[in-house]
């Protein structure tokens, strides 16, 4: 697949470097909010807008931010978007407006969008770059989605609010599941969150086993300075 | 270790005391509580206990097989871990929740970790706290049917400890003499101070433990709640002080999971801070906490704080330090 386009952005930020269980970045929210599917979504989403938008205005503005200061200046265009998408929240989904609460504002120090202005916008066209929000927002939704509809499904029995597994009704006698409360809890999220790890590198180091090698290092059209992937040969050397 | 002629690098003298030995001991040691236990609130507790023990045993067999680790299940760590793991049941809880408990604490905490040796806190009670927190309702249901009925009147299915923290000492109060003897309600095995006593005595005598973890741990609380009870206005009341003694978890976490080696400090200094600061967190969460009960998440708690005590206590080395001329 050809580098930097719209496509490969897209792939890259859903399954090559997924944020949350390639790069492990944004964990905050990914620890906090992933107490049920919809919250996964929800802050899955509002980042993703903020990140594509963001990553296009910062693409945009490339040539004008000069380097000494441009931490600032993209602090600045995420949190003028982050109002924005709070303010649209507040109005039109206030559920979820207060089911995030505090970690709406906190989007804007939010390591992805940072680390995806800092390490591709700020270096490539807005094309691509509004792509690489996308995929990248998509990829982190995807993973705290899941990371919810685990946590919600062993400490609630439910997925996206609806009862999965029937629970125990102590009055009527009958027998069901037992909600494991820890799991909706804060340890919980670590438990999930390490479980799912655990699991795509299973995989991951199973592809890299048969041949296949994860870093991919021709494929990537040697943009080394825009690449997070640790694992690639040119960034080791 | 039990080879004969192995070349290793040293340490080449070696106690008799293998790690397989000391769990025996301490599985010893934990008998006539059980035994108590098992007496105290019939059948099902004894089924709890062998749950605990079987399922602590195949989680870590059927770990260290699928890992293709050694087999380490013949160190009987993980029967002690079961063993204790079940004591800390309430008698009527539902079987699954011990095998649950047993999954977490060997799985997660001991050996995801690296195994007997590299456990950050004590197995059973994280895997007790596991549980607590999932299913605080079970966890803390104590009516084990008619027998204890009558005991304590103002609370149905209170331990007496959580009497005690709603009244203190009263005239209704289960007395003392039945905390230390143990017919009381509770968790399997932390009612009888008199059994959990005789089984420290045998570890005691066989070396096993010593006493300075025990009894800087009892000193300390005993300290704090003298204080707590001077302070408060209440008066020095010997069979409140008595009652937070004998009741509850603290003989069995002073005795039998306060001395774990592997989440204890090595230093002698260390070990004197760390049941200091055992006796002092387990007071402040039994007198200001929201639960009657302190022991479990106090102990957790300062396995979380050894690796600290020990940097802080490390002996100096010799030929080093010492005052400068």
């Amino acid at each position: 697949m050809k580098a930097n386009t719209p496509s490969e952005r897209l792939v890259n930020g859903i399954i090559k470097e997924n944020p949350t269980f390639v790069l492990m970045l944004g964990m905050c929210p990914t620890l906090a909010v992933t107490t049920s599917a919809v919250n996964g979504i929800g802050m899955g989403l509002t980042t993703t807008a903020v990140l594509a938008a963001s990553n296009l205005m910062i693409s945009l503005l490339r040539k004008f931010i000069p380097d000494g200061v441009r931490m600032p200046a993209f602090i600045v265009v995420v949190a003028s978007f982050v109002t924005i998408v709070q303010m649209l929240l507040e109005g039109f989904i206030p559920s979820l407006y207060d089911s995030l609460g505090i970690y709406i504002p906190l989007i804007v120090v939010n390591c992805i969008i940072l680390g995806r202005a800092e390490a591709y916008a700020s270096k490539n066209p807005p094309l691509p770059s509004l792509f690489d929000g996308i995929g990248m927002g998509l990829g982190f939704t995807l993973s705290i989605t899941c990371i919810g509809a685990v946590r919600e499904l062993i400490g609630a029995g439910q997925i996206f609010g609806r009862q999965i597994l029937p629970l125990a009704d102590a009055a009527a006698g009958t027998a069901g599941y037992e909600p494991v409360t820890i799991f909706i809890l804060a340890p919980g999220a670590f438990f999930v969150l390490a479980m799912l790890s655990a699991i795509q590198n299973k995989f991951k180091l199973g592809a890299a086993k048969r041949g296949i090698d994860p870093s991919n290092p021709d494929a990537c059209g040697g943009a080394c300075a825009s690449c997070g992937n640790s694992m690639c040969k040119g960034k080791r050397g | 270790m039990e080879q004969m002629l192995n070349v290793s690098s040293n340490p080449h003298v070696r106690d008799k005391m293998t790690t397989s030995r000391i769990m025996q001991l301490v599985v010893i040691a934990l008998l006539p509580t059980t035994l108590f236990g098992i007496w105290n609130f019939g059948l099902h507790a004894l089924l709890v206990v062998l749950v605990s023990v079987a399922s602590s045993v195949i989680f870590e067999w059927l770990y260290d097989h699928f890992m293709h680790k050694p087999n380490t299940i013949t160190d009987f760590s993980a029967v002690v871990t079961g063993l204790l793991l079940g004591l800390n049941m309430p008698p009527q809880i539902p079987l699954w929740m011990p095998v649950l408990g047993s999954a977490f604490a060997i799985i997660v905490v001991k050996q995801l970790f690296g195994g007997l040796g590299q456990n950050f806190m004590n197995p059973a009670l994280a895997g007790r706290c596991f549980l607590m927190i999932s299913f605080a309702g079970k966890m803390t249901n104590f009516s084990v049917g008619e027998k204890y009925s009558g005991v304590v009147d103002a609370v149905t299915g209170a331990t007496p400890l959580a009497a005690l923290k709603a009244q203190g000492f009263v005239e209704n109060s289960v007395p003392v003499k039945n905390l230390f003897l143990g017919n009381i309600q509770g968790t399997i095995g932390e009612t009888s101070a008199l059994a959990i006593l005789i089984g420290a005595v045998i570890l005691l005598a066989f070396k096993v433990i010593d006493l300075k973890v025990p009894l800087t741990y009892i000193g300390s609380f005993t300290v704090f709640v003298i204080l707590y009870m001077l302070f408060s206005g209440m008066g020095f009341d010997g069979n409140y002080l008595l009652s937070h003694l004998f009741g509850g978890g603290l003989m069995l976490g002073a005795w039998f999971m306060a001395t774990d080696y592997v989440t204890t400090p090595i230093t002698p200094k260390g070990q004197l801070v760390y049941g200091c600061i055992l006796g002092i967190v387990t007071a402040v969460f039994r007198l200001f906490g929201g639960s009657a009960e302190g022991v479990s998440y106090a102990i957790i708690f300062c396995n979380l704080l050894v690796p600290i005590i020990e940097r802080l206590t490390k002996p100096v080395a010799f030929g080093k330090g010492g005052k400068k001329a």
